[in-house]
């Protein structure tokens, strides 16, 4: 019996993200395609940081689901177009948001290099995602991981990370 | 074919080595969100040289692989601005020691990101599709690190008479190593006549406009630069690199072929 590209879709679902367990890898963007390739089906993952430790993890899961319902399919990582994370779904950020993770603002237009380095903050008022106040204040680019910054709530007083826009 | 070789080394090498040398603040930060920060950074470098490393293995082919090109080249294959491989203090004399100095990485990543934010952009032009996408996505990273670089280096400089002395000890320190930035580099012009890469000249007016708005916004006072030009992009490197190389080298080489 041949699996088709669907069941290979359906089979990755509700895969989650090994960092951020209340996101699946679809939501993410992560999960960017599945085709059938020369060899057989071929599921299309991307990079997100360049040196993000839970790439290969993420790859090894993917596998494993598919050779647990007996799905052959081979992983296939490309680059280009790169990862943003506009990307990632509507649903998916609100889940970011009520896990409380603020969930990244549109990357802008055309980004300029030397404009997003000199005026950062104004642009980039994040809402907690607890109480929902702008009133929050960056305490460090970097968060847990490099995808992350870390926040603080000056209403709530909550620290909150922030998924950055990539 | 070789010459895109020795120019995707190159790019690779900067950013391994910075990476690593960075990463010696993972656990020794001086605050906690500093020592994240800078292992993040590191992890993106280290991405970066991964990506460089697995794509001259697939254009050198046989048995190259990413962890033989990191692991088991010697100092005088390297290709990375001497710059990068400089430890985190100013110069000493023979075999004195000194401790890790925030402002000489601060001021270092902020050189070398200012130049890789540029550099990474003009990239998206390459003749070489693989750089295109590795271009593409290490711009977005570098953009980060620009910017964390430049605000620490906007804190110390236009912060307390202690730190505003070490950055500019710093900045003396290390401007004049950039000059290797727009030296010439064999492997670098032969790149460029095959499509492959972009003349940094092309750059150097934007590089110079972002570090003098940041000096200036910091209160730093752009040393005089003059003397010895650095050549470590053609392979010739201070002392340091062989040190950095034995510690980051030492343990594939101790089990060669090793799995894990």
């Amino acid at each position: 019996m041949t699996t088709s590209v669907e069941e290979v879709w359906a089979a990755l679902e509700n895969l989650a993200d090994p960092e951020i367990p209340v996101i699946s890898l679809r939501e993410l963007g992560i999960l960017r395609d599945v085709r059938t390739g020369a060899d057989g089906l071929e599921v299309v993952i991307t990079p997100t940081y360049s040196g993000c430790p839970a790439m290969s993890q993420i790859e090894d899961d993917v596998r494993s689901t598919l050779e647990n319902r007996g799905i052959s399919a081979r992983v296939v990582t490309q680059l280009a177009p790169a990862w943003t994370t506009d990307w990632m779904t509507e649903a998916g950020k609100e889940k970011l948001r009520a896990y409380g993770i603020a969930p990244p603002h549109q990357t802008p237009a055309a980004s300029n290099v030397v404009r997003f380095i000199t005026k950062p903050a104004k642009a980039e008022a994040v809402p907690c995602p607890r109480c929902g106040s702008s009133n929050t204040l960056v305490s460090s680019h970097f968060g847990s991981t490099a995808c992350k910054a870390l926040y603080k709530c000056l209403d709530c007083q909550e620290p909150f990370d922030y998924f950055k826009p990539y | 074919m070789s010459a895109s070789t020795d120019y995707l080394l190159h790019l690779a090498d900067n950013a391994l080595v910075l990476g690593q040398r960075n990463a010696e603040w993972c656990g020794h930060g001086p605050i906690l969100e500093e020592d994240i920060a800078l292992s993040n950074v590191s992890l993106d470098l280290i991405g970066q040289a991964r990506m460089l490393y697995q794509l001259v293995a697939a254009l050198k082919g046989g048995d190259v692989t990413e962890d033989r090109l990191a692991y088991f080249r010697d100092s005088g294959e390297f290709r990375n601005y001497t710059l990068l491989e400089l430890p985190h203090h100013g110069p000493l004399s023979g075999y004195a020691h000194a401790s890790l100095d925030y402002a000489t990485t601060i001021v270092r990543n902020f050189l070398y990101s200012a130049l890789m934010a540029l550099l990474w952009e003009a990239l998206q032009k390459s003749g070489n599709a693989q750089l295109v996408a590795i271009a593409a996505k290490s711009l977005k990273e570098v953009s980060y690190h620009l910017r964390y670089s430049r605000d620490w280096l906007v804190r110390l400089g236009d912060g307390t008479d202690e730190s505003h002395a070490r950055a500019q000890a710093a900045l003396d320190h290390l401007m004049p190593y950039t000059q290797e930035f727009w030296a010439a580099c064999p492997a670098e012009a032969a790149a460029v006549a095959e499509g492959v890469a972009v003349d940094l000249l092309t750059i150097r007016d934007d590089w110079n406009g972002i570090v003098d708005a940041a000096l200036a916004e910091a209160t730093l006072q752009r040393p005089e630069i003059g003397g010895y030009v650095p050549e470590g992009k053609n392979g010739v490197h201070s002392e340091h690199l062989g040190f950095l190389l034995a510690e980051m080298q030492s343990l594939a080489r101790a089990h060669p072929n090793g799995n894990w």
